[in-house]
């Protein structure tokens, strides 16, 4: 049997983490323009909810908007479609807003990639940041994080689990060794 | 295999489990035709003939617009101009079309029973549209859809299906579906329009239009197909809507809000009043944005269990 998961983050620590993010998510984003976080489903969902909350409470508005990527996947046709497509809101127009990409763990790219190109056909936002909670290295595309939680170096058999008080009950991020990919 | 299997043929042979999923996985496509890009890539590169047999312009389109909103090649064969015309067989049709490599056919067939004769003899998915007297699946899908969007639940729903039962597809399909979900199911009509033996399917049966509004939450009124009228079943075209019509005035002394359905298309002042149709209580267009949400749920979920032309050749065997 494998290893035990080794805790990487917990919820102190994640709490701090969120915090330095939304401090670079201002910065980078600058004053004037529209500033939109919008959550890749399914925990990136919770992640955007609440780093838009600490923006909120510095003063900065913020809009929330949760993507999708099912439907734009690249690999549809080898594991056959993923029978719960959960749900895409996005509030308003992308156009002309910085628009900060929100996951929870960011590995081979692709995700990041098919979020990229159902943006496109939304709209034309100014800009695009990827503010993710773990990079846990392996990318497949050239594509590389803005904001980042935690910078973790994890081999194809581990798996990185992210956990929130919103849907699992409590705050952690674990690097579980073997275990099944994800 | 997909989670529907290869092919969509009816509500008959699927389980509550599979029809749930459909119902589930048609919400988020619902967004899909609200954005100001209506497309998603999800079945780029799949190429899907839509071969139909009988006149259809609801039906089609929908299915048309539910193929292109996820990036599918489509093909439109009528019969007239086809070599359908010309005496080729359904199965050599169908043949020749996979021969050019595609990958699904929806079909739309006056015998009953088609979708299944071809499912059998070729390797692409088949969706039925509509075969004959026996179901017409993305129908009573989208109405099971609508009829969970506005009462939040199927379970212990009261719905009415009212008229030509005996020759509808549309009921038959429905009325699996709704039993499946868990709905009470009954029929009202004339006993010459009701099919024998419905009863055993725990289905009641109201002969008066006005115990029909009594007992329902819902009445999904089918259109009267005109022809039957010819053929004898009933008297008249008045007497029909003098008996069996669903009224504004009839409505009001129903107990509770009744939700009106139809299939389409309707005949207006024959099986359903105007005010009806046009009222607060009718989902007609409703259920017609469903259909294409559902469709899409359809296609998106079979594409999963698409045609590996290298495997399963059990398939390429003649029967």
């Amino acid at each position: 049997m494998a290893n035990p998961p080794r805790r990487l983050l917990d919820e102190t620590a994640m709490g701090r983490a969120l915090e330095r993010m939304v401090a670079e998510i201002v910065t980078r984003a600058g004053g004037s323009e529209t500033l939109m976080l919008v959550g890749i489903q399914r925990r990136g969902v919770e992640l955007a909810e609440r780093l838009a909350r600490l923006i909120s409470a510095e003063g900065r508005p913020v809009r929330l908007g949760k993507l999708d990527i099912t439907l734009y996947r690249d690999d549809l046709q080898q594991i056959g479609p993923r029978p719960v497509v959960a749900e895409t809101r996005l509030p308003t127009a992308l156009d002309g807003a910085t628009v900060v990409i929100v996951d929870d763990v960011l590995y081979t790219g692709r995700t990041i990639r098919a979020a990229l190109t159902e943006f496109t056909d939304f709209g034309r936002p100014r800009r695009v940041l990827l503010c993710v909670l773990v990079d846990r290295g392996g990318r497949e595309l050239p594509i590389q994080p803005d904001i980042v939680g935690i910078t973790v170096q994890a081999g194809p058999g581990e798996r990185v689990d992210v956990s929130v008080a919103e849907l699992d009950g409590r705050d952690a991020v674990e690097l579980v060794p073997g275990g099944d990919p994800a | 295999m997909s989670a529907l299997g290869k092919d969509l043929l009816g509500l008959e042979g699927l389980s509550r489990e599979q029809i749930q999923l459909i119902l589930d996985t048609a919400e988020p496509f619902k967004e899909v035709s609200e954005r100001p890009i209506k497309k998603v890539p999800a079945l780029r590169g799949k190429t899907i003939v839509n071969l139909f047999f009988e006149a259809s312009t609801r039906t089609r389109i929908s299915f048309e617009f539910a193929e292109k909103r996820l990036s599918a090649d489509t093909v439109n064969v009528a019969v007239q101009g086809s070599s359908v015309s010309k005496g080729e067989t359904l199965v050599d049709t169908a043949r020749n079309l996979e021969a050019m490599r595609i990958d699904m056919v929806v079909i739309r067939h006056p015998a009953s029973g088609a979708a299944r004769f071809l499912a059998e003899r070729i390797r692409s998915n088949v969706i039925n549209a509509g075969d004959g007297k026996h179901e017409h699946p993305t129908q009573g899908l989208l109405d099971l859809l609508t009829l969970r969007d506005r009462f939040g639940r199927l379970e212990g729903l009261k719905v009415c299906l009212c008229g030509d039962v005996a020759h509808s597809r549309v009921a038959r399909s429905n009325i699996w579906g709704l039993l499946k979900m868990g709905a009470e199911v009954a029929v009202c009509g004339p006993p010459s329009l009701l099919p024998r033996g419905v009863e055993a399917l725990g289905v009641t049966v109201f002969h008066r239009i006005d115990e029909a509004i009594r007992w329902a939450d819902a009445l999904n009124i089918l259109r009267l197909q005109l022809e039957r009228m010819e053929a004898g079943f009933i008297p008249s075209l008045r007497e029909y809507n003098r008996v069996f019509g669903v009224t504004s005035e009839r409505l009001t002394r129903a107990p509770r809000e009744l939700i009106i359905l139809h299939p389409g298309p309707m005949n207006r002042g024959v099986e359903i009043d105007s005010d009806v149709a046009d009222g607060p209580s009718s989902v007609i267009l409703p259920q017609v944005t469903n259909g294409v949400a559902v469709r899409m749920a359809v296609l998106y979920l079979l594409a999963g269990g698409a045609p590996d032309w290298a495997a399963d050749p059990s398939r390429v065997e003649e029967r």
